[in-house]
């Protein structure tokens, strides 16, 4: 089994309060951070971790933190995005119902690193435990020094306060959530200028994701090398990630993995295989945006770069499996009615698009498909990839395009038959 | 100064121009929908999006600034593959009513669809249903959300212009949709400019609904006269189809761009305020008073009866004895013929051009004037208000019920207004003659004794001065109505029949005497001038 970082105290029961959490060895990280680091120190440790954003991008973290300008006259902010979406996503909140304090204690050593001295967590708005935990271990952290004023005697001053969303996907893109945050509409934001130069009213912004700043204390108190270490082989990544398996496999759930595991190991190895002993058919590797892989692909490594090669992408870490019994046009049917729903209606491709396809699939689903539907299908979604305000866009178009292409037999068949192969309807 | 390369052409431009301007400078222009000058820019609807050498995607021009060696592509395979799906987006959902819609012809989903569209239809569902079909919105504005492209060009109107904020987006997806906020109406001062910048037929004019097919209008740049600002316009009007809108000629106003008075925007009591130019109160011909009653007659009858009338109360009674009430609703050119004939040839003391008002007229800080006369400046420049040692209009009138005044006259004013009927009709009754010479009948020309019909400020060319001094031009759209005559014109008879020989043929001749004879248009000329207008020499 391979090194935990994240989950390793999961069992902990009473992890999440501070007592738990100090009784493991927390804040120690903090506490050397403050000790022995300058700012500037942390983030070229945090840049030499290899960490990288585990929200969906996967952008190395220490380098969005220095382009913060250094001399802004304005105040600083650090966003915490809690607001975990994506379909077939859900480590960030076991991360906020089990280890609140690691993400606290990230998130004080990030406003560190950048000199940021408020702190907004960004949480979604049907996460109301895990707000409500947070909440708790905020307390906490401000009684015991962790936050607040003059943190650990060090002259470093941070308060944190939540944000709860009100229930749209579009408030997880960056700049959507800053504009949800400035209590407007969560439309995403023309870039550049990025968050790092011009965030959270007006002001330079860190925008991190919840399992990225819980891996700080750990690469504080074990240092950039360790870290880096756990994903050899992958020259670029470091550190483990939580994926969230679900769909068709016998264990779903979150399993902490380096970045290095293979797509086979965790369906497989971790996740114990198809249930029924059915065949895999496909597996979307990284939250529903990231484009699908046939059973043929699972060998790929997980790791950001090594998914960018095989032409999907890390995304989330949301793994969703899918057996041979699985109508692909409906599965794709599942996706499309999500993104037009979630579309914010902003920007041309999207708004009219996502609608469309959601429209034709209805159509092929329900034994009213027309020849030309697959091509159209490609097309819209190819008309919206790339020509979109935020990634929204390219999330929604990916899915269709890669289903299309990759189940095209699928998609024939019910466009002609107008009716389905796989489930004989 | 980043020089940049578009579609092949090398231009340096100013730091911070984006792509979309610089392209305009080569007269290359790059369609849009959200895109507007006057607006922040919202990137939206993405039909400006360009390929730029060396950037993966292609960028949306209205934001993506010009830059050092950048090379530009607007014309590129890509370019119109996108604007072809960007159109086809935008129309899906549209529910294509061009036939009852009155934005047909000056359609930028039509006229983008002929240029960059011509694909054949493959949409096969139906469409999305939105809450807003012809629903007035304001006492101008109809909103028919089904055909709006959610530029938010209108919203961010209500928000960046008139900070009135009646207008949001809401709803997600396809389902979005410009709506009012609840218990509001778009009932701002300037709440017509949004059916101008809405570049389809979302937000059309009730005024102007279905009066006319736009195709049938011709257009004449003016002046505003609805206030001293001048607010650069056009008038639109139908010849062509005579029997349309009631036989209205003028059929409405829209801004014309002028970076130093207007912008893009006129005020609503402007853009409406025309009604008057094809009104019933017209007066077609001139008239004569016999007894009780006023007769339609001729020219000749009417110029003839007042010249020898002035000419005999001159003789008679003197000078002192004439009041004249000049307008300044009246062009540089009428007014000068005013003073040349009144002041200078005649050598009448009593000129004047202000009429009290009742009240100060509404003016904010951004178009709207208190003073809602087009051309207060230039008849003071003229020098046409009254003198020290001469009477103003107040005195005229009460010199006139004292008996020392025997003529008086009016040009346009309705006196009673602020006097009131009683005291107007007291005065006629006293005067040896009273004229009026305006182009709409009013309670003071009833009471005249000759009316000279004179033509709307849409019928004649001439010049006004605004309240900062700049002299801009006015055009004839349409013809004067019936017997009407410019206001310099009837002078010019005028003064013929009281022995005066003026040469002038046009406006143009006219106002080139101005720029000799009075120092403050020094140096304009109608060319200087020209659809921009030039600053008085003093302002």
């Amino acid at each position: 089994m391979a090194e935990l970082v994240l989950t390793k105290n999961f069992g902990v029961p009473d992890f999440h309060t501070i007592e738990g959490y100090i009784r493991c060895g927390g804040y120690e990280g903090l506490k050397k951070t403050l000790e022995e680091f300058t700012p500037d120190q942390v983030i070229e440790e945090v840049k030499k971790s290899n960490l990288r954003g585990l929200g969906g991008a996967g952008f190395s973290t220490g380098m969005k933190w220095s382009f913060v300008p250094k001399d802004s006259s304005k105040p600083k902010y650090l966003v915490i995005n809690a607001d975990e979406g994506e379909p077939g996503t859900f480590k960030d909140r076991y991360l906020l119902e089990k280890a609140p304090h690691m993400l606290i204690e990230g998130a004080v050593i990030a406003a560190y690193a950048v000199g940021i001295h408020t702190a907004y967590v960004y949480i979604r708005g049907e996460y109301v435990k895990p707000a409500r935990i947070l909440q708790n271990a905020i307390e906490e952290a401000y009684a015991h020094g962790f936050l607040g004023k003059n943190i650990l005697g060090k002259g470093f001053d941070l308060d944190m306060i939540i944000h709860r969303g009100a229930g749209a996907y579009i408030c997880g893109e960056e700049t959507g959530l800053l504009e949800s945050l400035e209590g407007k509409k969560g439309w995403p934001r023309l870039k550049p200028p990025f968050p790092a130069i011009v965030g959270l009213f007006k002001c330079p912004t860190v925008v991190n994701n919840v399992e990225t700043l819980s891996q700080l204390p750990h690469i504080m108190k074990n240092g950039a090398a360790w870290f880096a270490n756990i994903c050899q082989g992958a020259p670029k990544c470091g550190g483990t990630r939580i994926f969230s398996v679900s769909g068709h496999v016998n264990r779903p759930g979150i399993y902490e993995l380096p970045l290095t595991v293979t797509l086979r190991e965790i369906i497989y190895d971790h996740a114990g295989g198809i249930p029924g002993g059915k065949k895999l058919k496909a597996v979307i590797p990284g939250g529903s945006s990231a484009p699908v892989l046939t059973a043929d692909e699972i060998d790929v490594k997980m790791d950001f770069d090594s998914l960018m090669a095989a032409k999907t992408m890390g995304g989330s870490g949301g793994v969703i499996v899918m057996d041979e019994d699985t109508c692909m046009v409906k599965a794709l049917y599942v996706l499309a009615k999500f993104y037009a729903h979630e579309s914010c209606g902003q920007c041309t491709p999207c708004r009219e698009g996502t609608g469309w396809i959601a429209k034709i699939l209805y159509r092929l689903v329900h034994g009213d498909g027309r020849p030309g539907d697959p091509d159209t299908l490609k097309s819209v979604a190819d008309n919206i990839a790339g020509n979109t305000i935020c990634p929204f866009g390219d999330g929604a178009a990916w899915p269709v395009q890669s289903f299309v292409k990759k189940f095209r037999s699928e998609f024939e068949y019910h466009a002609k038959e107008r009716k389905c192969d796989v489930l004989k309807t | 100064m980043p020089t940049l390369t578009i579609d092949g052409k090398e231009i340096t431009v100013e730091k911070g121009t984006t792509i979309i301007q610089a392209a305009e400078k080569l007269g290359i222009e790059i369609p849009r929908y959200c895109y507007h000058p006057g607006l922040s820019i919202a990137g939206n609807c993405r039909m400006c999006l360009v390929e730029i050498e060396k950037s993966p995607k292609l960028q949306i021009s209205c934001y993506t600034q010009a830059a050092d060696g950048m090379v530009v592509h607007t014309t590129s395979e890509k370019v119109k593959a996108v604007r072809r799906a960007i159109l086809e987006f935008l129309l899906i959902n549209h529910p294509v009513d061009c036939p009852v819609c009155d934005q047909a012809g000056e359609c930028w989903l039509q006229i983008y669809y002929m240029e960059h569209g011509l694909y054949n239809s493959r949409f096969m569902e139906n469409k999305v249903r939105k809450h807003f079909k012809a629903t007035p919105i304001g006492p101008w504005v109809n909103l028919d959300s089904e055909r709006c492209i959610l530029c938010s060009r209108c919203v961010r109107f209500t928000s960046e212009i008139t900070k009135t904020y009646e207008l949001a987006l809401v709803n997600r997806g396809d389902h979005s949709e410009i709506t009012i906020f609840p218990g509001k109406e778009l009932n701002n001062k300037y709440s017509g400019n949004v059916v101008d910048i809405c570049p389809v037929g979302a937000l059309t004019d009730r005024d102007f609904r279905f009066q006319c097919r736009v195709w049938y209008l011709d257009k004449q740049e003016s002046i505003c006269p609805g206030c001293s600002r001048g607010c650069n316009i056009e008038i639109h009007y139908n010849v062509q189809r005579a029997h349309h809108a009631g036989g209205r000629r003028v059929l409405r106003l829209k801004p014309r761009f002028n970076p130093e008075v207007n912008k893009w925007w006129i005020c609503d009591e402007g853009r409406y305020g025309y009604k008057f130019i094809d009104d019933k109160s017209r007066i077609q011909m001139p008239y004569l008073q016999e007894g009780e009653v006023l007769v339609e007659t001729d020219w000749k009858v009417v110029l003839d009866k007042v010249a020898s009338t002035l000419r005999s109360i001159l003789t008679t009674y003197g000078t002192e004895s004439i009041g004249v009430i000049a307008s300044p609703q009246l062009t540089n050119e009428d007014l000068y013929l005013i003073r040349k004939l009144f002041v200078e040839d005649l050598r009448l003391p009593h000129v004047d051009f202000k009429v009290p008002v009742k009240e100060k007229g509404y003016e904010d800080d951004f178009l709207i004037k208190a003073d809602k006369n087009p051309n207060t400046r230039g008849a003071e420049e003229l020098g046409l208000g009254a003198k020290e040692g001469s009477l103003n209009v107040e005195n005229m009138l009460e010199a006139a019920i004292a008996g020392r005044l025997k003529a008086l006259y009016v040009f346009g004013h309705d006196l009673t207004n602020f006097f009131g009927e009683e005291k107007i009709k007291d005065i006629a009754s006293r005067l040896e003659l009273l004229v009026f010479q305006g182009s709409n009948l009013n309670p003071t020309g009833q009471y005249a004794h000759v009316i000279l019909p004179s033509a709307t400020y849409a019928e004649k060319d001439g010049t006004f001065t605004n309240f900062e001094g700049r002299v801009q031009r006015i055009y004839k759209a349409v013809e004067p109505l019936g017997e009407s005559l410019p206001d310099w014109e009837i002078i010019v008879k005028l003064a013929r029949f009281m022995g005066f020989s003026y040469p002038y043929q046009s406006a143009r001749e006219i106002f080139k005497e101005i720029a000799t004879v009075i120092p403050a248009f020094n140096g304009l000329s109608y060319k200087v001038i020209g659809n921009q207008g030039a600053k008085l020499a003093t302002a």
